[in-house]
């Protein structure tokens, strides 16, 4: 029995759009998950206290605080690398093969393992540049770790800049890199601000590249200097899901909560400023 | 223009927050690093938050990460205190004193390994011959041990901790550090006790071993007897206080020196009646008193 | 003095270009420095083809066949599982998804990739390891199929986002003729859009599978962690990643045990490496 075509697009295309919600139901149901039994455990005590009773009670104010260090830490290294490398490979490098190998080094970067990062962060900046564990340690291991992210989304950014805007400002005689610095860069900002983001929300998820680098099971005040170790929210969720017994579920899924609700945050940010540049360009 | 101000308002704020963090800071006197068992990283925490609140101006903080990490730590010099629940190894306090340290032990608390099955398992006592066995893949089904006929599903903690490297040699090997046998390949190694227990309390053939403190309602704990004919042994508090409890291990403290300052006060108010009534309230196993 | 600043800048920024080939090759150098040096002790096939892992015997075995296959199997597990499921999404996303649910889908499937892997893990090892365990009367939730499941649902927002690039870059010409001709949407889609994009979801393939391999933290909460020679996907298996991320605290610097994880993660880097090689010529070929 043959079935019309017209059939049997019909049954394709309601397959594959089931196929799109069952992609996407796992993020709903997960965050449907974490506010449900994390959500009791999130009140202002919990955000700014630190840590008592072994874990079992008290808040996760290190943590978060020692996320944010690291954050910052690594994007500040990562930010202006990277944006450098965009401008390069943008405005300045030929198409030759050198380009080439800059290219295959960077999906070779986005591409590494994480726990590898964990062993090159120790073998570099623990070790050998002796920096022993810490938040000095951990950020410059993630700011390799984001620096494709960023050098991907600037490069995008800057190409999206038109040439007239380039060839422009040339034929009135300024010079190349007052070009970039005073025309191209303001306009690709935005660009490079979204893949910042984006950057700063997979930096703040990571787990086995501080394992060795920076993170600390318990410090009892927050780090007074880069040379310090430091807690991470990833690395608390880790611990209190596997190390210490007796944990209330709540504390748990409050940690994973507020890990989540961080890291939605900002995409969500990055994607509406995203939608936000492509509406309002002016070319 | 709008951006420009939101970017430097921005800057402006992390550059504040990171001014915090400039200081390129001395190693504190007062402070003391701690690292190691995770089996013992609550017991310190415990400890380490007991003695901030007699002793304000001094700053401990405790990394977990195995026993392993403990005396790694202290052979690179990057820990005050060791914290382990095995002892060191002739080669590693060889290679610590190559680095100039010269590692002292101190016992703080004994801790009671308890052998733990799923609250329906019939069976109620093993030896250790019979623990080996099936550690090392000999006994593979529980009908060899007086239970149902139900492949035994082992856990075991992993490689890191210092609970593997006891378990492994005081019965796997009984007691002969060096001797053959090996954890069998198909033995779950769980990065935690307390992944051994929601694996134990969840699963009718399981059958793992953990710190006594973790022992929960959830689980039932297996009563042991070194030799064959017994006596069976169930780990308890008092069990392993007075020693007829033959799977009780010493808890220890490493330090690379001779203890001097804040960490010999640490150590001195972990021996004392205070900080060994904390080992109980940890439900860890106290010195026990010479009474 | 403007000329000379200009310079200046113009070098550094040259100089940054090659960063990031200076940071694959210091990858390359750190972990070649500490992994090679296992092979004064053990020979390169005993590494690569023992069947036991025990660091801790005396003398310890460093085969790190069955975690090799551990993390194959894995990964293979979770590819069967996210390709068809990428593909499908990609194509409706692409092709027969109207604009506004397309930016919803979109934005969802990007959202699916934010989420931190240690939040997969844990949620994996509440929830879905009790299932799978029930579902298929297992001693232990805690298997190969397990960590297949979760690490689909991470590649698979990689793999959507580039086969989307890719379905979208076919010129709509060959879509027109082929409507033209008197095809079908759906016969457009398979006949002709599919194999137009075919190098794009081959190097989207690669890449998921990339990042598959590569995972740590949900695997290895989620795989039971036993360095068994995996028979079936339905028993715990260890990975080469779980294995260096639980074993490093414990080794002493310079022992074989630390040379041995370097040397794992050296074997990682360059698998990793090779299929980033594969996909991006991939991908390249396309271009032409």
């Amino acid at each position: 029995m043959k079935i019309k075509p017209q059939i049997k697009q019909k049954i394709a295309f309601t397959l594959l759009g089931l196929a799109a919600i069952l992609v996407i139901i796992p993020v709903v149901l997960i965050l449907a998950i974490l506010i449900k039994r994390g959500l009791p455990a999130i009140s202002w005590q919990f955000l700014t206290e630190m840590p008592r009773m072994g874990m079992r009670a008290g808040g996760i104010f290190p943590a978060i605080m020692g996320t944010l260090c690291l954050v910052i830490g690594a994007i500040g290294v990562a930010l202006p690398l990277g944006v450098l490398t965009a401008i390069y490979l943008v405005e300045y490098a030929k198409k030759n093969w050198w380009t080439r190998m800059i290219e295959i080094a960077i999906v070779n970067l986005a591409g590494v393992p994480s726990v590898v990062y964990g062993l090159f962060g120790l073998g570099l900046f623990v070790i050998f540049f002796q920096f022993g564990s810490s938040i000095l340690a951990g950020s410059l291991t993630l700011a390799i770790m984001e620096l494709p992210v960023i050098i991907t989304s600037s490069k995008e950014a800057l190409m999206s800049v038109p040439r007239s805007f380039r060839e422009a400002s040339l034929a009135l005689g300024v010079s190349r890199w007052q070009t970039i610095r005073y025309v191209v860069l303001p306009n690709a900002l935005p660009g490079i601000l979204t893949g910042s983001i984006l950057g700063i929300s997979r930096t703040a998820g990571e787990t086995a590249p501080i394992l060795f680098t920076v993170a600390a099971f318990y410090l009892p005040r927050l780090p007074k200097s880069v040379l310090d170790q430091c807690m991470a929210l990833p690395y608390h969720l880790y611990v209190l899901s596997t190390q210490v017994p007796n944990v209330k579920p709540a504390l748990q899924y409050g940690t994973a909560l507020v890990l989540v609700g961080m890291v939605f945050l900002l995409n969500i940010v990055a994607i509406i400023v995203r939608a936000h540049i492509r509406s309002k360009k002016q070319w | 223009m709008k951006t420009k101000l939101l970017l430097s308002g921005i800057l402006a704020v992390a550059v504040l927050f990171c001014t915090n963090f400039l200081v390129f800071a001395k190693e504190n006197e007062n402070s003391i690093q701690i690292k190691g068992s995770d089996t013992m990283v609550n017991l310190g925490q415990a400890w380490a938050e007991e003695f901030m609140i007699e002793n304000p101006q001094t700053s401990i903080a405790v990394t977990g990460g195995g026993s392993g990490t403990g005396v790694a730590a202290l052979i690179n010099g990057t820990c005050d205190i060791a914290e382990t629940s095995r002892e060191m190894k002739p080669r590693e306090l060889e290679l610590a004193r190559k680095n100039g340290h010269d590692a002292q032990e101190f016992k703080v608390a004994i801790d009671a390994l308890a052998v733990v099955v799923h609250p329906s398992n019939p069976v109620k006592q093993l030896t250790f011959d019979q623990l080996s066995g099936i550690f090392t893949g000999k006994i593979t089904n529980w009908n060899e041990v007086g239970g149902n006929d139900q492949k035994i599903l082992a856990l075991s903690r992993d490689r890191n901790s210092g609970t593997h490297v006891y378990f492994l040699e005081h019965i796997l090997r009984k007691g002969n550090d060096k001797g053959p046998e090996q954890f069998a390949p198909e033995v779950l190694m769980l990065p935690s006790s307390q992944a051994i227990i929601d694996e134990v309390s969840q699963s009718q053939s399981a059958i793992g071993y953990i710190g006594l403190g973790y022992v929960s309602p959830a689980v039932k704990a297996v009563a042991v007897s070194k030799a064959n004919e017994g006596p069976f042994v169930l780990p308890s508090l008092d069990t392993a206080m007075n020693k007829t409890y033959p799977v009780a291990r010493p808890l220890l403290f490493y330090t690379g020196r001779e203890p001097q300052g804040t960490v010999k006060s640490f150590i001195d108010f972990v021996l004392s009646k205070k900080g060994q009534e904390i080992v109980r309230t940890m439900d860890f196993v106290p010195l026990g008193d010479k009474a | 003095m403007r000329k000379i600043r200009e310079f200046v800048i113009e070098k550094i920024i040259l100089l940054n270009g090659f960063a990031c080939i200076l940071f694959v090759i210091l990858i390359f150098f750190f972990l070649a420095k500490d992994g090679l040096a296992l092979f004064r002790f053990v020979t390169i096939q005993d590494f690569l083809f023992g069947t036991l892992w025990n660091p801790l015997a005396e003398p310890p075995q460093f085969g790190i066949l069955p975690l090799l296959l551990g993390s194959l199997v894995v990964t293979l597990g979770a590819a069967i599982i996210a390709v068809p499921l990428g593909m499908a999404c990609a194509v409706f996303i692409g092709e027969i998804a109207p604009r506004w649910m397309r930016e919803v889908l979109k934005a969802g499937v990007e959202l699916l990739a934010a989420i931190p892997s240690i939040v997969i893990g844990f949620i994996g090892m509440t929830m879905l390891g009790p299932v799978v365990k029930n579902l298929f009367h297992l001693p232990t939730g805690l298997t190969a199929l397990t960590g297949s499941l979760a690490l689909a649902f991470m590649a698979i927002p990689t793999m959507v986002s580039i086969m989307e690039d890719s379905i979208s870059a076919v010129p709509r010409s060959y879509k027109e003729g082929s409507l033209a001709l008197g095809a079908t949407h759906w016969q457009t889609i398979y006949r002709v859009i599919i194999p137009a994009a075919s190098s794009g979801i081959v190097a989207a393939i690669m890449l998921g599978i990339g990042r598959v391999i590569g995972e740590t933290m949900a695997v290895m909460m989620l795989t039971g962690n036993a360095s068994v020679l995996p028979k079936t996907i339905l028993a715990p298996v260890r990975t080469m990643t779980a294995t260096v991320a639980a074993e490093m605290g414990e080794t002493v610097r310079g022992s074989e045990h630390y040379f041995a994880l370097f040397a794992i993660g050296l074997v990682l880097f360059g698998i990793t490496f090779f299929i980033n090689f594969l996909a991006d010529m991939a991908r390249h070929r396309k271009k032409k």
